[in-house]
């Protein structure tokens, strides 16, 4: 290994000199690999390439997040003024469960997904995930699910124009979508309950389950193994170490659900007593399942974007992040903390009061590292030199939002104060402060920050100044009232209310501020297909960053790198550019072997389309709808095709070899 | 399987194998997975000591067979890893076939016992037990099925003479790691279900 160049070499981009013309070749099972395909189609469908996958993750999960937006503008409209009857109730409880369903499972953390995908190869000097196949089908899968779950608006839209109605185990039920809340308390999701909505649930959260175990058990090998030479662990990016702890609590968190939705399927399918009051079933078994693996997905969904805050403090003050390794440690103490305050979601369940106060003192103990965080983002930005650019403004409104959450987490992790304050609209505000001030405005702080990274365009005009003034007004006007609403005693869930208890004027406000909020939203949409259409070249590094991903091409080649990076030091690429000489990164010499690429596949995506008869057939095979059973059988059929071919066709691969300019 | 992906991962600090490293991951996850149906089981157990009986059910004579059926396949899986690792293809598929056999055995055991209990009226409604008892040990079961599944696709794949030594021994490996893991789950199985319910009362 000889390490000489210091230059970055940045592969030539010359449109007039045709590459050679590579050609696909056979699998072991003698079929043409989709390799090098002219249909633009075929070649998204099939591709191994974790910026593809990651791309069509994010536009995945945006548009889910207009979904769940939308469903989230309804369920303002109907509690604008009192006792309104725009919507029913039945509908009402089907729109709020599928809007936390959806901006959790479909938005949130597909978006998180997303920028793992497309950020972390990059970030550790990697060609590709570990398990280039194992990616597709995450992403294949989680399309499958998020079809599944969504399905009975369908159903129910055929019910509501009288063109079906539910017969055998579920006959008579008129809830064909989710109803029972994005935690589906037992016994509400009884058979004697709810109607096929739960089936869908059910079998739509399994399948994603699925997905997210799949792609986390990847990027957690990835960032263990793929790293490039001198990557140590303590040099990587922060964002790539909350994406390790991030995947090592889907591993550890989501067996509890799926074990959970499976007791509750065989409930409703063969009439089990998991949660069956009359057998012996106990609803509060459902409760602690559920929030064993709740409490640590609400810090799945977080952790996150508090590495994408600590990438773009320090890029954007021009200072190394205060505390790195502290940073790095209170990470990972809170994701082994989060499995340990599950029952403070059930203080007033009658616990007990060694438990009770056993899980109010864990739970105020896990706001201690996440303090440590926000003063790590202080000292950060203390005697930096601050710019102002659009990521910083997002990413200082993180900080801000975030914080007011974690104060009233504090409020109601006291027992006693969670008396008044649960299933009431304080829980609302609370959840909603830390998720969408959070999380939501560190993944567009996120999205400002990379996007001329993914797309090569640089943004234009200062739309984004627009973005950040509506979005934080508008979930500030939002969110805020719903702390006084909580602590006048407004319950959460309830589809409408009668006037006389001074709900009135703060349920208007929070209603005007909904649509605010929104405004801002497709404003940033705007903002981003401009960027995407009319931006300006980014050039490599537009914003003077430090981590590895911007020392290559905006967008990166399909092989990242043209030669494989040796990372000197934390802070790789600044330390590059302006670090003392022995801090440079290297490359290592090739030798003329070029960079090793990994064949395409049709296989995950067979498999994965599998899950939708599958989940489709179990869930409409209660509300005795015909044939569903053999559907089933049809998609588990060829979900196992699908793996089977996939093993015996060989990984393949073929060597791409970069000019250097 | 083939060599051509040998050298795509080949740079950093590789440490464990990829694909043991996700094997590993899959058994943590699983752990999990069996540690929360067997504490359903055990809470419910003794939620309701008194509404079944398991001792005038259980055989402790077949369970303690089909254990050390389960055992000794795990000693045989370890053979057939360790044939695979010296390229010793003949002794692998005799040991693979031998794991399989006694897999078989087991998953017979379980048929059986399955349907003794049903035919004596504990079935996945009765009652609780009846319903913690069948999922736990059901899902068990599947892996098992599974892992026979398995383990019969390699010894097929054993004859095409695509396997290449080093490669495919990481692959045995990655089974035999799936192997014992299952195996230990049903010690664990055997010991807080059956064994715990024979102990006297004092
Ligand atoms: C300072 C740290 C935090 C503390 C002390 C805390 C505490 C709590 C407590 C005690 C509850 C239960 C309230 C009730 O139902 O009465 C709760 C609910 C909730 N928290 Fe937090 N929390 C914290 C941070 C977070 C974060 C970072 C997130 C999300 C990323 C989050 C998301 C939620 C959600 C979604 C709920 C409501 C779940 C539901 O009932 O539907 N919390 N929190
Ligand atoms: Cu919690």
């Amino acid at each position: 290994m000889s390490h000489t160049e210091t230059e970055i070499p940045t592969p030539k981009t010359n449109p007039t000199q045709e590459p050679e013309v590579l050609k696909a070749e056979r699998s072991n099972l003698g079929m043409l690999r989709p390799d090098h395909n002219k249909s633009v189609i075929i070649d998204w469908l099939t591709t191994v390439d974790h910026k593809k996958i990651g791309i069509m993750y994010g536009a995945i999960a945006l548009f889910f997040l207009l979904v769940g937006g939308l469903e989230a503008l309804i369920i303002r409209t109907q509690l604008a003024v009192p006792e309104n009857d725009l919507i029913s109730a039945q509908r009402y409880n089907q729109l709020f469960t599928m809007h936390g369903t959806t901006m959790i499972f479909l938005a949130v953390m597909p978006l998180n997904a997303a920028f793992f995908n497309f950020l972390v190869p990059l970030q550790i000097g990697a060609r590709d995930v570990a398990f280039p196949r194992i990616n597709s089908l995450s992403l294949w899968t989680f399309v499958a699910g998020a079809i599944v779950i969504n399905f009975g608006w369908l159903l129910q839209a055929l019910e509501v124009m009288g063109l079906f109605e539910a017969k055998g185990a579920t006959a008579g039920m008129t809830d064909l979508v989710p109803a029972g809340g994005w935690f589906g308390y037992a016994p509400l999701t009884s058979t004697d309950f709810s109607g096929a909505g739960t089936d869908f649930w059910i079998m739509g959260l399994q399948i994603l389950g699925i997905a997210s175990l799949s792609a986390s058990m990847n990027f957690i090998v990835t960032i263990i193994n793929m790293r490039a030479p001198g990557m140590k662990m303590m040099r990587l990016p922060v964002f790539t170490w909350m994406t390790l702890v991030t995947s090592l609590l889907i591993v550890f968190a989501f067996p509890a659900i799926t074990v959970a939705l499976g007791q509750l399927m065989f409930d409703r399918v063969w009439n089990t007593n998991f949660f069956n009051v009359a057998g012996g079933g106990q609803p509060i078994l459902w409760q602690h399942l559920f929030w064993i693996f709740g409490h640590p997905e609400v810090y799945i969904l977080v952790l996150p974007a508090m590495g994408m805050i600590s990438e773009v403090l320090p890029t954007f003050s021009k200072k190394p992040l205060f505390g790195y390794s502290i940073v790095v440690f209170s990470g990972a103490v809170i994701g082994f903390l989060g499995f340990a305050v599950w029952s403070h979601h059930m203080f007033t369940t009658g616990l007990g009061k060694v438990a009770t106060a056993a899980f109010s003192l864990l739970t105020m103990a896990i706001a201690v590292p996440t303090g440590v965080k926000i003063f790590n983002w202080v000292g950060t930005l203390w005697g930096g030199r601050v710019r102002f650019s659009a990521p910083m403004i997002f990413a200082l409104g993180f900080v801000w939002m975030f914080m007011m959450g974690g104060f009233s987490g504090i409020m109601h992790a006291a027992a006693p104060a969670d008396a008044q304050q649960q299933d009431s609209y304080f829980v609302i505000a609370h959840f909603h402060y830390v998720i969408m001030g959070g999380i939501f405005l560190a993944l567009v702080s996120g999205i400002y920050y990379w996007m001329p990274k993914v797309f090569g365009k640089m943004w234009v005009g200062n739309l984004s100044t627009w973005v950040a003034v509506l979005v934080v007004v508008g979930l500030n006007v939002t969110f805020f009232p719903m702390h006084f609403l909580g602590l006048l005693g407004m319950p959460r869930r309830t589809h409408t209310y009668l006037e006389g208890f001074g709900w009135e004027t703060y349920n208007m406000v929070c209603t005007i501020g909904a649509y605010v909020l929104a405004v801002g939203i497709l404003l940033l949409l705007v903002d981003m297909v401009r960027c995407i259409r009319k931006g300006t070249p980014a050039g490599n590094d537009p914003w003077n960053a430090r981590t590895l991903e911007w020392s290559t091409t905006s967008p990166p080649q399909a092989y990242n790198f043209a030669k494989t990076p040796v990372i000197p030091a934390r802070d790789a690429l600044w330390e590059h550019k302006y670090g003392p000489e022995n801090r440079r990164i290297t490359y290592e010499e090739d030798h003329g072997h070029g960079v090793h690429m990994p064949s395409q596949s049709w296989m995950p995506l067979i498999a994965s389309i599998g899950f939708i008869p599958l989940g489709l057939g179990m869930s409409m095979m209660q509300a005795g709808v015909p044939f569903m059973g053999y559907v089933a059988i049809f998609g588990l059929v060829v979900v196992c095709v699908g793996l089977a071919l996939w093993a015996l066709e060989g990984p393949g691969g073929y060597h791409l070899h970069p000019e250097e300019g | 399987m083939s060599n051509t992906a040998d050298h795509a991962d080949s740079h950093s600090s590789l440490v464990v194998d990829n694909k043991k490293l996700l094997m590993w991951l899959f058994l943590g996850s699983d752990c999990m997975f069996f540690g929360t149906l067997i504490s359903t089981h055990l809470i419910y157990r003794k939620l309701y000591p008194d509404s079944f009986e398991p001792t005038t059910l259980f055989s402790l004579e077949l369970t303690s067979f089909s254990t050390f059926i389960l055992l000794m396949s795990s000693f045989l899986m370890a053979l057939a890893v360790s044939a695979m690792h010296k390229g010793q293809l003949k002794s692998f598929r005799r040991n693979t076939l031998g794991v399989i056999f006694f897999g078989l055995i087991f998953l017979g055991c379980q048929v059986y016992e399955f349907a003794h209990f049903v035919h004596e009226d504990l079935t996945l409604q009765t009652n609780t037990f009846g319903s913690t008892f069948y999922m736990m040990t059901g899902t068990h079961g599947v892996h098992v099925a599974i892992g026979i599944f398995w383990l019969i696709c390699m010894y097929f794949y054993s004859h095409t003479g695509k396997m290449d030594a080093h490669e495919s021994a990481v692959d045995v490996e990655v089974a035999g790691l799936y192997w014992h893991f299952v195996d230990i789950v049903w010690i664990v199985i055997f010991t807080a279900v059956y064994l715990v319910e024979f102990i006297p009362e004092i």
